[in-house]
Formats: C-alpha cells, structure tokens, sequence
C-alpha cells in the first residue's frame, strides 16, 4: 500500500493520556473517540488534520496505558501512518492490530518538518520526503508480524487459527 | 549459559526449542484479563472472530474496576457488556461490585495469578503480578481478545535488566520510593521492550506489598514487564491462596542480562516525581513546599493493606489541612475489610479524610477525584501525565502513602518527618 500525507510533528513521550484522555474511554466509539485525540495538547488538533495526514514524532511514542482506544482515535481522526523515532510496546502492538501503519525510524523523526509532504511504501518501508526529496529506508517488521498482517490483522488470524483447530481435533 | 526466570517460564510455556532474545514465539497463558475499559473492545472482537468458547472458563477474569462502580450511564453500559459476556460464556471470576477490588490487587490477593504463570492483561499495569515471579503482560483489546479465543500470545522475547538493590533503607523509604528513584535514573523508556528484574538484599528483605508496588510502576520505564524471584515471603503469601498448583524458577547465576545496573539505597531519600513524566523523581528534601489541594491514597500501585497501615499510623490524631481533600481508596473489599478491623479507617475519617470503596477512578481521572484547572495534587498512583487527574492544566505528583499523608496534614508537600 502506498500513503501519502502531509506531516504533523510531535515530540517525544506522547502519551496515551495525551493521545485520548481517559475521561472519554466510557466509550470505544471510534469516530467519538476521534473527537477528543490528542484535545489536551492541541484543542484544535482534530479540526486542523486532514484525512491522510500523518504523525511524525520522537522517542517513545505511545507510552501509557495499554488503552486501544489511542490507535483507534487516531486512525478514526484520519491519521493514515505514524514514524517515530521509537514505539512504547503495547501501542506498538495496538497499532498493528487495528491495522494503523507504523514505523520507527530516527532518520525521519529528526529531518523532516511540519507541512512537508511523506510518501510511505508499507509494503517495502521505502519512505520519500516528497518535500526534500530524501529517500529513507524503514526497518521491515519481524516475518511473524507480516504474515499477521497479511491475512489482514490479528482478528482474521485468530478466525484462521481456530478453523484450523477445529479440522485437527 | 544459564538462564533468567522469565527465559525458564517462556520455556516451559512453548514448544519453541532453543529460542534466543528478539524472536518472536506463541506461549501459552495461564490467566487472562481485563477490565470495564479495555474488556468491551475485546469482547466484541471475540465474538466476531467466530470463537465459540474461552479458552478455559477458569482461566479468565473479568473486573469492573475503572469506572466502577459505574460513574454515568455510558460506563454502565460498558460494565453491563462484561456481565453478560461472564454469563453467557459461564466466565467464573468475574467480580460484581462489593466482590471487586482493583484487578491488579485482586488477582493475587485471590490466588488467581501464581509464581510461574504466564499471565496477559489488557491493561498496562498487569507487570505488578511479577512480584510473585509470574510473566506478567500488559495487551491491548485486540492481543487480549486472541488470547482468549486462543489461550495462547506472541511474544517477543526480551531481554533482561537486572537492577541489583543494596544497603540500609533510610526511615519513610518504601518500594514507591525504589521504583520511582529507578525511573529517574533510567528514564520513562529506558526499560522499553525489556525485563526489569529486581533482586539484591533489599529486594528480599521487602514485603509483597512493596514488591508490588515496585513491579506495577515497571511499565513507567517502558518494560514489558517487572519480576521478582520468588522467596520465603512470596510462599508465606501465597498459603491459603493458591488456587492451583505452581512452578517456581529462579535465574541462574550465569544468565545473560542485556546490562546490571546496581543502587545503593543508603543514598535515597523518598522521592517525589514531578510532572508531567514518573522520570521526574527528586528526593523529598529537594520537594518540600509545594502547596497542595488533594492527597489520593490508593490504586494499583499503593492501595494495600500495609500502605493504609503506614498513612494511618502518620494520620493517627491528626487532622488534614482545611484546604485539602483527602481521599482514600482501599484497592479491593478484603483490604477495605481489614482497614476497618484494624482501626485504620475510624482514623482516615477522624482525621477528616473521605474513604471510598475500591475503584481505579481518580488515577485515570475517571471520577471520584478529579482536579480542577490549577489544582496539585500528591498521589500515590503511577502516572502524571498532562490532564491524567483532571484539568490539562492541573498537577499530579507522584509519591508513597507516607508523604502523601503527611503532606495532606500540613498542606504541602512534606514528609513525614515534619509531622509532629
């Protein structure tokens, strides 16, 4: 799959607080949960974003709780990709799970500016500054993860799983 | 090469032989669960990924501990899904209001989550079963969903820190003071995808209680999880509660750790993190003064028996500040049970402190303590992230029951030492 978008900058240890306070999560609306990402550091966030926008920030992305409920608002905002210079590890997981792409890569998080235009290759990891014209290389996901996201996600690789239980017992 | 405790239980629970750090392996789960937030997501993509039953009915646990008991009608609803999931699929632990506690007290206090396990649960803060030296693992909806379905997770295997504890506590230090100075020294992510393991002589001279409290706040460095080996004082917890039988593993002498890092805790003081990262921890001395309008005693990370003992022993006589609110949350029914036997809540009330049955409510700022714009507050909780308690504009420092009391006393934040 090929994104392209325009770059939002965010600094390091953005928090799943920050992401989607937790003063929404009695619900797991996505497109209400859209509403309110990222409200507490930038009330106008959502209103500015653009669908197809993307989320360029430093280390540590994600940190916080294990809510899923961030990806989820996020993606419902219309961000199509987040690169960070680093993941927190369940947000990490998250994001993959609900099919949100994502990629570390330090290179990105320190060249690029607000405004400027990404062309993401999620297949290859190629990544082109459309606005430098820089070419950056991503670190492809481990080959377990792949072919998680191959069938399409975790939900259809648990349905793929249990089929082939039940033809074994 | 001899190995670590968890490199023994991921062993033990996969048919992957000879697995080294970095690869991906399935492991099999003993205990599996989720709460009021994280549960509903997952409930439903349970259902539709055509799951006609949990992996083990005994095996899974359900809690309505956020935003519980139910703070407006959309987290009724949230509740009311768990319930129904727990009766049409005949789910055994599941806890109703008057039964719950918060998950993270509640599961070992019950038994449920055993030295050995591996342990998955859809929230961060699943890591604090490590103090009874289980794999405990924080998941999404999604990961927790297939766990159920499954019984089974992928996992990465990490590698492992070992943080080496030594010397004389100084008085008023506690596990939140071990954790929080660990953090500053590490960073919020300087633990990210690996394992702290804590160990050293201070380690086994702790309570479980303050090994819990140390294991909770791993995830505040970013690890996958936090373990402790388990000793004397873990079986002597564990009698009359485990529900099932259970494996111990140490690691071996010569097992591999990515790095040591050792702390002599003669040299800390109680710590206070400052806002807005738990990183920000300085030392109670360099803390002092700040005017506070709350003080919360209570959650995963602090809302057990021992630490009501020692915020009553500094509140004993004594009344809070006219302009704080003190609110106390014992972490589950059996501990709130306890506090009113020993005499602690007759003191927490006298003293003109409010005590709230279990829930995780302020932590998150769900309710049941929520800051105002420009409000402080100390809190024994684990994280001070901008708006967590409230307003974006309100503060949330982060520090032991002790302080916490006696920074509610005198309005500010203080240690206990001053407290007369």
């Amino acid at each position: 799959m090929i994104i392209k978008g325009k770059v939002w900058k965010f600094k390091d240890n953005i928090d799943t607080d920050i992401i989607i306070p937790a003063r929404y999560l009695n619900t797991s609306d996505p497109k209400e949960l859209a509403l309110h990402c990222m409200e507490d550091y930038d009330s106008e966030f959502v209103n500015k974003l653009n669908q197809g926008d993307m989320i360029v920030a430093g280390r540590n992305f994600g940190c916080g709780s294990s809510r899923e409920h961030a990806p989820i608002a996020l993606k419902a905002a219309g961000v199509s990709c987040i690169i960070a210079r680093s993941f927190a590890r369940i947000f990490f997981r998250n994001a993959i799970n609900i099919g949100l792409p994502i990629f570390e890569c330090e290179e990105i998080a320190d060249q690029c500016s607000e405004g400027d235009f990404l062309k993401v290759d999620t297949a290859s990891g190629m990544i082109k500054n459309l606005s430098s014209y820089k070419v950056y290389k991503t670190n492809l996901l481990p080959e377990f993860i792949q072919k998680v996201i191959s069938v399409g996600g975790l939900r259809e690789y648990v349905r793929e799983e249990l089929k082939r239980r039940e033809k074994n017992v | 090469m001899g190995k670590t405790i968890v490199e023994k239980i991921l062993s033990a629970h996969t048919d992957t032989d000879n697995f080294r750090i970095g690869d991906i392996i399935k492991a099999r789960v003993d205990f599996a669960f989720a709460n009021d937030i994280t549960a509903p997501i997952a409930l439903k993509y349970f259902k539709e990924s055509g799951a006609r039953q949990v992996f083990d009915k005994k095996r899974i646990g359900l809690i309505p501990d956020h935003f519980a008991p139910n703070k407006d009608i959309k987290s009724a609803e949230q509740c009311k899904l768990l319930k129904e999931f727990a009766q049409e699929y005949e789910i055994e632990n599941y806890f109703e209001i008057g039964k719950m506690g918060i998950e993270h007290a509640l599961l070992p206090e019950k038994g449920l989550v055993l030295p050995g396990d591996v342990v998955v649960g859809a929230d961060s803060h699943t890591d604090t079963s490590g103090a009874l030296g289980a794999l405990a693992i924080g998941v999404g909806s999604t990961d927790w969903a297939a766990v159920m379905a499954l019984g089974e997770v992928w996992l990465k295997v990490p590698p492992t820190i070992k943080f080496i504890y030594s010397g004389k506590l100084n008085k008023w230090v506690s596990g939140k003071d071990l954790i929080l100075y660990t953090i500053s020294r590490i960073g919020v992510d300087g633990a990210n995808y690996k394992v702290m393991e804590f160990s050293g002589e201070v380690i086994k001279s702790l309570s479980m209680d303050n090994r819990f409290t140390i294991c909770n706040m791993a995830i505040e460095a970013g690890a996958k999880t936090g373990i402790i080996e388990p000793d004397e004082i873990t079986l002597e917890y564990l009698k009359g509660r485990a529900k099932r039988p259970f494996q111990i593993y140490h690691s071996d002498p010569d097992a591999h750790y990515e790095k040591i890092v050792e702390i002599d805790v003669s040299k800390i003081e109680p710590q206070v993190a400052f806002p807005h990262l738990p990183e920000n921890a300085k030392p109670i001395s360099k803390a002092k003064g700040i005017k506070i309008d709350q003080s919360i005693i209570g959650s995963c990370t602090n809302g057990r028996i021992e630490d009501l003992r020692i915020a009553a022993e500094i509140l004993r006589g004594q009344q809070v500040h006219s302009k704080v609110r003190l609110i106390i949350i014992p972490a589950t029914q059996d501990i709130y049970l306890q506090a009113i036997r020993e005499g602690l809540v007759d003191i927490f009330i006298t003293a003109g402190g409010a005590v709230s049955t279990p829930t995780c409510g302020p932590c998150l700022g769900g309710y049941m303590g929520i800051l105002a714009k420009g409000e402080k507050a100390i809190s024994t909780t684990n994280r001070n992230f901008v708006g967590r308690m409230g307003h974006p504009e309100s503060e949330v420092y982060l520090a032991s029951p002790a302080l916490a009391a006696a920074s509610a006393i005198l309005g500010r934040i203080a240690s206990p030492e001053e407290v007369k």
